[in-house]
């Protein structure tokens, strides 16, 4: 079975000498759930721009579903849907004018693509707004417009250019509930995002860029576990706070919260001990960061240090 | 499979090219009507009926042809280099880039968009001529084909145009300093035969007075040119435009990084 996307030697060095990839290899299964990360300008935007055509690769050779962009970009075009970061649709097109065009697009008839447009415009929550144009439409009805844009000819694979930016909490749940339903039905989804907890959440596999290189790529059970140490926050009953813990790192924040750092060898069961010991009672526990977030500021940092000495030499 | 889908996209781009002017018809349609009713009026009956004959016609029947051909190359242009331009700028070229469109149905897209609404102004305006003169018609193929080949080219132009463009003045440059120029030399307002010799040469690398002249023979039965050279003109003229607007759409100018 062909991946469903395969990324070799993948350079793009734009005019004025700006080298935005510098050789990124990378695969993604058929079905999976992928998150590509990386800080602002590390690549990801440009790479996306290639698989879709918009922009112009330097080198490196980019296959969808076995067909190669080089010589079967029509075919290979067919099989992805893009929701890309900036909204990209005309502001003056009804929402199901633009969504029946672009389905014309992709070869899809007018009868098909009408029914189509009603399907996930409801599923979208914005058939009350089929026939108002898109200007009319809040930041977040605008991303769930193009998502359902991205649908319309049934793709194998969407690749997501930070969809949830700036979109409410409520809103960005259910964006994710929608796809994750999409992955379960067998569609392939990369995802790029600002949201580590969203990726952390979503995705199966991840990819951290960095400065133009992939500096991770790996599925997320083995990135986490190699996180060495996490900070646990406790809320404790007021004035109630130990001094110290035997086996722990731990710092006093004010009269009623302590963090605690737990290795990757020590279990949480042994702070309760400690603090039962104490008479201390915990009333609730929290993560202080998301743990990829803390991955992500190790990696992304050892990114730009091999990106620096690469230049050196 | 293929080429039922190119088929599918074609249509779904002139579709949206055709309901984008007619949704603005006001600033689309009725301008031209009202500029070439100013021309009959001014240069038709009150300047024209002093001007006498033009090539055995009345001075008005003589300027129709032209006035129509006029608004054909006006609209035709004008129409694909802001609604191209338009899409570039708000950025929904991308609908079409990221989809499997084949560069040739972009291409023909948006001329045949410009070509229609550049044939539906030539009817408008036709029809607006009729009030002001009888209108004759000597070859109606020839009127069909002129006007078709006309608002491709100049359709055709007006893609190049907005593929280069950087700004909405972009646009209006080329169409104020070399469009409405070479249309008013073109031979719109008065015959070829009349200008001396060494003008008469430099009419010829005008190419619209090659489009006018035919256009004119469709109506009235007399040309400047031969209809021949007239349809080898616009024959070349729409392959080298053609080609060089593949040329930039395929290498991507202005649309791909």
């Amino acid at each position: 079975m062909h991946s469903a996307l395969k990324i070799s030697g993948l350079k793009k060095t734009y005019k004025g000498g700006f080298q935005a990839l510098k050789g990124i290899d990378l695969t993604v299964k058929q079905g999976d759930f992928f998150a590509l990360l990386g800080p602002n300008g590390a690549g990801k935007s440009t790479t996306i721009g290639i698989i879709m055509s918009l922009v112009n690769k330097t080198a490196g050779k980019v296959v969808v579903f076995g067909h190669d962009i080089d010589q079967e970009l029509e075919t290979a075009k067919s099989f992805i849907g893009v929701v890309p970061q900036e909204f990209n649709f005309n502001q003056f097109e009804s929402l199901m004018k633009i969504l029946v065009n672009q389905a014309g697009y992709y070869g899809v008839e007018r009868k098909l693509a009408v029914q189509r447009a009603e399907k996930y415009l409801k599923k979208l929550d914005l058939w009350d707004k089929r026939n108002d144009s898109a200007r009319m439409l809040s930041g977040g009805m605008k991303r769930r417009l193009m998502i359902a844009r991205a649908l319309m000819h049934e793709p194998q694979m969407l690749i997501l250019d930070e969809p949830t930016a700036g979109v409410d909490i409520e809103l960005r749940r259910s964006m994710w509930e929608f796809l994750r339903e999409l992955n379960q039905q067998g569609i392939t989804i990369i995802l790029t995002t600002h949201y580590l907890e969203e990726a952390e959440m979503l995705c199966r596999n991840i990819a951290i860029i960095d400065s133009g290189i992939i500096v991770e790529n790996t599925d997320m059970k083995s990135l986490l576990a190699k996180l060495d140490v996490e900070t646990f926050v406790f809320d404790l009953k007021p004035n109630s706070v130990p001094t110290a813990l035997a086996d722990f790192s731990s710092r006093v924040i004010d009269d009623h919260t302590l963090e605690v750092d737990v290795k990757k060898n020590q279990t949480i069961n042994a702070v309760f001990i400690d603090l039962n010991k104490q008479g201390i009672e915990v009333l609730s526990m929290r993560n202080k960061s998301n743990r990829l977030e803390e991955l992500f500021v190790g990696l992304v940092g050892s990114g730009q240090a091999a990106s620096e000495s690469a230049v050196k030499e | 499979m293929a080429s039922s889908r190119n088929i599918i996209a074609l249509k779904s781009i002139l579709h949206k090219e055709i309901h984008r002017f007619m949704r603005i018809w006001v600033q689309t349609l009725v301008p031209p009507a009202i500029t070439i009713s100013l021309y009959f009026v001014i240069f038709g009956s009150l300047i024209g009926s002093r001007i006498g004959e033009m090539g055995g016609f009345d001075y008005m029947s003589f300027i129709v042809p032209g006035l129509i051909m006029m608004s054909v190359i006006t609209n035709s242009y004008s129409n694909v280099a802001s609604s191209f331009f338009s899409a570039k700028w708000q950025r929904n070229v991308e609908e079409m880039l990221v989809a499997p469109v084949p560069n040739w149905v972009i291409v023909a897209g948006y001329v045949g968009g410009g070509m229609a609404r550049g044939m539906l102004v030539g009817s408008i305006v036709t029809l607006v001529s009729m009030f002001f003169v009888d209108i004759q018609i000597h070859n109606m193929w020839v009127i069909i084909t002129t006007v078709a080949l006309t608002s491709a080219t100049f359709a055709l132009g007006g893609l190049i145009n907005a593929i280069f463009a950087g700004s909405f003045d972009d646009i209006s440059i080329i169409p104020t300093f070399i469009l409405t120029p070479l249309t008013y030399l073109g031979g719109v307002f008065y015959s070829i035969s009349l200008l001396p010799d060494f003008w008469q040469g430099v009419s010829q690398i005008n190419p619209i007075v090659y489009m006018v002249s035919a256009f004119r023979y469709g109506f009235l039965g007399i040309s400047d040119v031969s209809l021949a050279l007239s349809f080898s003109v616009l024959g070349v003229l729409i392959v080298s435009l053609y080609t060089i607007a593949m040329v930039l759409i395929t290498k991507g100018i202005g649309l791909r990084s």
